[in-house]
């Protein structure tokens, strides 16, 4: 696979490090607060579950032999079509995309 | 003139006498080699050998051809049954003329002779047989195929299980084994490269060359890749005019122009293998196959990783054997490669022949074997009145035809004879004696790259073949591979797909002529199996499949394509089937009585042909399977005889031994006692090393460790513990504070990378507002640690005067900036690993080694000694500290006993997940320490089991993370994990080995040995 990095250019996949879904948020949890219903159903989900859609998928690549930056990729997992590439902390910062 | 054929019985018999080798060289003049025509040289002959004996041959040969002019025509025999076989195609479809090439450590098993180019001193013999080719002990095999037909090893040895490791499988690897591999080092070299292009062309055939040129004369960057070692592809082979000129003739000139073109890199010998997405293709260059031994500094063959925006595929199509009695005898042979043979490399296959085929391509075989003086006995072809072309062409030379079909070849080791049913007197059969057969089946387009990412081909009834499906984004496919058989279609197809692939790149496409050609028949009418057949009708040459396994495959319920192929192993093997599986489909659709397209096809996959493992590991090799990292003071270790070992890509000093040493554990010993008592120093320059800076620092590196950062004071370091989301310790390492907004972290040698990735997922993903800049310094800073009673002695004499490290100046956990040997700059941290008074000293890199130098220098009257790794872990484990071996990715803070750093004011990676109640149960394995009551040997990964409980994963309490023999107290000391953890101190435990045997009494203690109380490292 090529991906293109908005800072570096398009780049074969060895460059890259996948991490997986972009779509997920860290919770806010208060200090001290019970680790159980909807709070443990929300860490749960952060830490271990993801979905895995066929077609277009948002997901974290880290540009680990290159400039180091973590990129959100929207690509279709069915046929590896790279549909978009955004720099994460742009994204996010922005508001763009929800914060993870 | 060796004739294999007229001294055959004699040769079965000198076979066990000591080889004799053929004392003159053999002239090249051999009644199989045409005085004219075809594109080998004739003033070059090349002098070669197989299984011992001398042939020649002319440069421009293959081995296949050679030995075809030698009037060779056994050269090896099948997997299973064993039965003589000789050549059946002229390109890398070859199933059947596998060979040993070379000889030594360059001894290459399974090299088609069809390919494989002939050269001075070439050497190659036959495999899979036993004592010789002609007489081979396991030819027996084929009187038992009756019950070693398709599934026999699935049926068969199944019991007892314990046979299949020790006796069945060493058994039948030998009985039904292909090559032998060299079983020594490959003396040769492989590389790797990289090339991008705007059109690469994958072909040199008419469509190829035509698409090259299209897209070459518009401007664009083109690779043109073929995996032969001459251009041309089927132009070569073929005896056509194109414009008034011989097609070879006329390829030649095109040629030339395509290498005066600047942007066009031409690359034979390069097989493309695999396409991969977004324009990515794999390709193998045989760069030094056809030399006896490579040039120095010379690769073998180089991988090549080619980046192509557009690509056009010319692969050509590969022809399809007919399926009836004892077609793979020496001297069945396909057409076209009966064709390549004659018109390519001058040489006669037979001397008689018959030809027999279902589709139009007879037309050309029977001209061509006319025009090379070889008579023709018979033209066969099941077809009636749509076979006109062929009827005429027979009678044009003379020959007779025959409505119907061959149903037995006669013969051993070589054809005899045909057997020929006539569709007018079935009962009557006809017999034409023969030395070869051109047979015919058809054509199949060769789509493998165009379905390497999915696309399933597509059958066409008009054309009897798979035509491309939809195709990987970026190709087009051309010419016969496109299903466009006839050279007029060819050359148009290819010169249209060149012309658009440069378009698409935006190039303006320039005119390309299209040349005269004459009109060519392409009728087919498919002939998948002689029903009428005696002897075994073989489907898959390689694999020895036969009609009869389909039948079976079919009978027993193995009906998908997917089970065919497992089941009968129809398709496996060197070739993939290229010339077997369309044959196999076809017979499994007419026993189901379903369509081709219903019955399915299994997907190609790369590689095309197949790839040697050290061409994929190019230069990645031992040494260098991954790059080495040395660390600034290495050559000084070096000089003073350390043994390294690797940790990750670092070379770290082990330890330093001396004369009289007995084993490491002396040096080691040594080096403990000395720091303990003196002065010890270790390069610790690997570990990663991360520069922070920004006015979110503090808050950043709290929310990255466990424990509070923002809260250090300027000029004081913390050691750090880091945890990963779901609530485990990810690494450890101090943090130093060098101003307000700067910071200073290390982290072990191992997780370097990974804590920075972490880091840059944090800062970039997580908290992209923090004002925070970092980057890997670990390359930059050399590092040492310096440690026992007299390291701020030795430090004294190399700080600069106006620096105070006094124990009130610069106390436990004080970090600085200093200089050193009168101004370099450095940077000061009283850490210690030890457990003694200690430091760590980091210079710039280029001062590393001569800091190290005057470390040493400085510290030699007061007994300084250099220690390494083995040194270090011991006083870890007896100062308690945890490592590598205990953040084990299963173990929490709580696990380790580090509860207490875990801050409970603040957010941090982890602080959620840690909580989790499973991760605080009171039985969780937790971190002691343990000493051995008993004398025996304990080794980590040891488990401890109550005494007096029966081994068993059930009493299994924890096990031995790190242990060593401690010098400084005696004895045995050991760290590990074990259920309750201190709560069980004074316990007497097994620790449990099976693994090595041992069985041990310890006593569970806390796992601090060494200075509980921690005053040598105030002192």
């Amino acid at each position: 696979m090529r991906i293109p990095c908005p800072y570096c250019g398009e780049r074969g996949n060895a460059e890259y490090a996948y991490l997986g879904d972009a779509g997920v948020s860290r919770p806010q949890t208060p200090l001290g607060a019970a680790l159980e219903g909807a709070t443990l159903d929300a860490w749960m989900n952060y830490v271990y579950l993801r979905d895995n859609p066929a077609g277009a998928h948002r997901e974290l690549w880290y540009h680990a032999s290159g400039c180091r930056a973590w990129l959100i990729v929207t690509r279709n997992v069915s046929t590896h079509e790279i549909l978009n590439v955004e720099a994460a902390n742009g994204a996010i910062r922005d508001g763009r995309v929800g914060a993870l | 003139m060796v004739d294999a054929a007229s001294n055959k019985p004699a040769r079965a018999a000198a076979e066990f006498a000591p080889v004799r080798q053929t004392a003159a060289a053999p002239s090249a003049a051999s009644p199989y080699r045409l005085a004219t025509g075809g594109i080998v040289d004739r003033s070059a002959p090349l002098l070669f050998s197989f299984d011992g004996r001398n042939y020649g041959g002319l440069r421009g040969d293959t081995l296949a051809s050679a030995l075809l002019a030698n009037g060779v025509r056994l050269v090896g025999r099948s997997f299973k049954y064993h039965r003589p076989r000789g050549i059946l195609a002229a390109g890398s479809e070859e199933p059947n003329a596998l060979v040993e090439l070379r000889e030594g450590a360059r001894r290459e098993p399974n090299t088609r002779a069809t390919v494989a180019e002939l050269y001075e001193g070439l050497a190659a013999v036959s495999q899979n047989r036993w004592p010789s080719l002609w007489f081979d002990c396991m030819a027996v095999n084929s009187l038992f195929s009756p019950i070693i037909g398709a599934g026999f090893y699935y049926k068969t040895f199944m019991w007892p299980a314990s046979f299949w490791e020790k006796l069945y499988e060493p058994m039948i690897r030998r009985a039904a084994g292909l090559g032998r591999a060299a079983g020594m080092p490959d003396p040769d070299t492989y590389e790797k490269a990289f090339a991008h292009c705007d059109v690469l062309v994958i072909g040199s055939g008419p469509a190829g060359l035509m698409a090259a040129l299209a897209a070459g004369r518009a401007g664009a960057r083109v690779i043109l890749c073929d995996e032969d070692f001459e251009f041309g592809g089927r132009l070569l082979a073929e005896c056509r005019d194109i414009d008034g000129r011989p097609c070879a003739q006329w390829a030649g000139s095109l040629l030339a122009e395509l290498a005066s073109l600047p942007e066009v890199r031409m690359l034979k010998r390069t097989t493309v293998f695999g396409a991969y997405d977004h324009g990515v293709y794999a390709a193998i260059e045989r760069v030094a196959d056809h030399l006896a031994t490579p040039s120095p500094h010379m690769p073998r063959q180089r991988v090549w990783n080619i980046v192509a925006k557009r690509t056009v595929l010319a692969a050509g199509a590969i022809e399809r054997p007919l399926v009836f009695g004892n077609n793979d005898r020496p001297g069945v042979m396909l057409g076209g490669a009966v064709r390549a043979y004659l018109n390519r490399f001058a040489v006669k296959p037979g001397t008689r022949a018959v030809v027999f085929a279902n589709n139009d391509d007879a037309v050309a075989t029977l001209l061509d074997l006319a025009a090379a003086g070889i008579s023709v006995q018979a033209c066969v072809d099941p077809r009636g009145a749509d076979a006109g072309v062929v009827r005429a062409a027979a009678q044009r030379i003379g020959t007779r035809f025959v409505n119907g079909a061959v149903v037995r070849a006669r013969g051993g080791h070589r054809l005899r004879a045909v057997d020929v049913s006539a569709v007018a007197e079935p009962w009557h059969k006809l017999t034409f004696p023969c030395d070869l057969l051109a047979m015919s089946g058809g054509w199949s387009p060769s789509v493998h790259l165009s379905s390497h990412l999915g696309g399933r081909p597509q059958w066409s009834d008009a054309l009897a073949a798979f035509v491309p499906g939809p195709l990987p984004r970026g190709m087009s496919v051309a010419g016969a591979a496109a299903g466009e058989f006839g050279l007029a279609a060819c050359l148009a197809g290819g010169a249209k797909a060149g012309a658009e692939a440069a378009g698409d790149c935006g190039f303006a496409a320039k005119p390309v002529a299209m040349p005269g050609i004459g009109p060519e028949p392409i009728g087919i009418a498919a002939l998948w199996r002689v029903r009428a057949k005696r002897g075994k009708a073989f489907v898959d040459f390689q694999n020895d499949v036969t009609v009869s396994d389909i039948e079976l495959a079919e009978r027993e319920g193995f009906r998908a394509v997917e089970h065919l192929k497992r089941y009968t192993t129809l398709g496996m093997a060197t070739d993939q089937g290229k010339t077997a599986n369309v044959n196999g489909l076809a017979i499994m659709a007419e026993l189901t009585e379903k369509t081709i397209p219903a019955t399915g096809a299994t997907r190609f996959r790369p590689p095309y042909t197949p790839v040697a493992i050290g061409a994929l590991a190019g230069h990645h090799r031992r040494k260098d399977f991954k790059p080495t990292r040395l660390t600034p003071g290495h050559a000084w270790a070096q000089e003073q005889g350390a043994v390294f070992m690797e940790t990750g890509l670092w070379l770290r000093a082990q330890y330093f031994p001396q004369p009289g040493d007995n084993s490491w554990l002396d040096a080691c010993n040594r080096e403990v006692t000395a720091t303990r008592n003196a002065v010890g120093v270790c390069d610790v320059s690997t570990l990663g090393k991360i520069d922070l800076q920004g006015t979110d620092a503090g808050l950043f590196l709290d929310r990255l460790y466990a424990n509070a950062m923002s809260s250090l004071p300027v000029g004081r370091a913390r050691y750090g513990l880091m945890l990963r989301e779901d609530g485990f310790v990810l690494d450890d390492g101090t943090v130093s504070r060098l101003a307000e907004d700067h910071f200073f972290v290390t982290t072990t040698t191992a997780n370097a990378a990974r804590v920075m990735q972490h880091m840059d997922f944090c800062h970039q993903v997580l908290w992209p507002d923090l004002d925070v800049q970092f980057v890997s310094v670990s390359d930059q800073w050399a590092q040492y640690s310096l440690a026992g009673p007299k390291a701020r002695e030795v430090l004294q004499k190399l700080v600069d005067g106006q620096h105070d490290i006094s124990n009130t100046a610069f106390p436990y956990m004080a970090a600085g900036e200093v200089t050193v040997g009168g101004g370099v700059p450095a940077r000061l941290f009283r850490i210690s690993f030890s457990g003694e008074l200690a430091y760590e000293i980091s210079v710039p890199a280029r001062f590393g080694d001569a800091v190290i130098r005057a470390v040493v220098a400085a510290g030699a009257p007061l007994g300084i000694r250099p220690y390494g790794l083995e040194a270090l872990s011991v006083m870890r484990i007896e100062k308690g500290h945890v490592g590598g071996a205990e953040i084990n990715g299963q173990t929490t803070a709580r696990d380790l006993g580090l509860e207490r750093m875990v801050s409970s004011k603040k957010d941090f990676i982890g602080r959620v997940m840690a909580g989790r109640p499973a991760l605080l149960a009171p039985d969780r394995p937790a971190f002691v320490g343990f000493k051995s009551v008993g004398d025996g040997a304990i080794g980590a990964g040891a488990h401890f089991l109550p005494v007096g409980a029966e081994p068993s994963a059930r009493n299994d309490e924890g096990h031995v993370t790190s242990v060593a023999y401690s010098p400084t107290l005696g004895h045995l000391v050991g760290l590990g994990l074990l259920k309750g953890g201190s709560k069980r101190l004074g316990e007497k435990m097994r620790a449990y080995d099976p693994l090595r045997g041992r069985d041990t009494l310890i006593e569970v203690c806390s796992p601090v040995f060494y200075d509980p109380e921690g005053a040598r490292l105030r002192a």
